[in-house]
């Protein structure tokens, strides 16, 4: 974290560093599901998920918030986040490279601020739209 | 159609120690290099008394508990028509490793929109810690497509 932000010195507008993830691998998708403890086979096992009427597996749609939460994290730090929320849009797919983005759309009293978070893939489709209030000094 | 009584049902609570080499590995799947998440030193130089639970870990630590199929059994659903709809963290306290985390679910709402197509179940969540201190509230917007 190089320099923390001042809730004076933000402005709605302001701009969070964007992040951009490798694409999204097989090896990404069972790391995570070891680590998360989501052992849905949907996201691993391609012979289940065709059973189940997919193409192919897909990734889980917490990898992608994580994603959003590590944008926000490297803006300020987490005891400074009070709420993190999104909403699921679109499926994401193996190979897909995701960029995590954050704006802030509006300065609250108690110093807060609400901030814009989007998740695309490489055509821009949207995958997740999010949302975070954080606190600063 | 999920039966609408269960609103408002009250889910087994349950509590999960925060274990560090979790931490380092959810780390490493989710890319996450920032050393504060991975490092003790790192994070004690960040004023954290130890390595912190990042912002996310919470939905995965709800996902310890003895049976995680508990409310998908209760409503009768079919875990290949689930979708994850939504997700929302409210933050309180923070939490470490070494922490031993009780979560309280409860089903909030159900309801469904386009004609009963797309069925929607709220979970909430309570997160305290071992000395009672409210950590998080969780909700959870699960989507079930029928048809």
């Amino acid at each position: 974290m190089v320099e923390v932000p001042r809730y004076d010195d933000v402005q709605v507008g302001t701009e969070l560093p964007p992040l951009q993830t490798d694409p999204i691998s097989r090896l990404t998708l069972a790391l995570y599901c070891g680590a998360s403890g989501d052992h849905n086979p949907i996201h691993v096992d391609t012979d289940f998920a065709r059973a189940a009427g997919m193409d192919d597996v897909f990734a889980h749609g917490m990898l992608g918030m994580a994603c959003l939460a590590r944008v926000v994290t490297s803006w300020v730090p987490q005891q400074a986040i009070r709420m993190l929320g999104t909403r699921f849009v679109a499926i994401t797919h193996v190979g897909d490279r995701i960029t995590c983005t954050g704006r802030v759309v509006e300065k609250l009293g108690d110093r807060q601020v609400r901030v814009e978070l989007e998740a695309h893939d490489q055509s821009g489709i949207v995958k997740l739209a999010g949302e975070a209030l954080v606190e600063l000094t | 159609m999920i039966d609408r009584r269960h609103i408002g049902h009250a889910l087994p609570p349950f509590t999960v120690a925060v274990e560090a080499g979790r931490l380092r590995f959810f780390a490493k799947a989710t890319g996450n290099t920032d050393p504060v998440y991975v490092d003790e030193a790192a994070a004690r130089d960040a004023g954290h008394p130890q390595l912190p639970v990042p912002p996310t870990f919470l939905f995965c630590l709800e996902m310890e508990q003895p049976n995680p199929a508990a409310m998908r059994e209760l409503l009768g659903i079919d875990y290949r028509r689930l979708l994850h709809g939504e997700q929302h963290f409210r933050y309180h306290a923070m939490a470490y490793a070494g922490d031993r985390l009780r979560f309280e679910p409860r089903i909030a709402d159900i309801y469904d929109k386009k004609g009963g197509a797309l069925e929607f179940v709220r979970r909430e969540t309570r997160v305290t810690h071992q000395n009672g201190t409210l950590v998080a509230e969780l909700t959870c917007v699960t989507v079930v497509r029928h048809g």
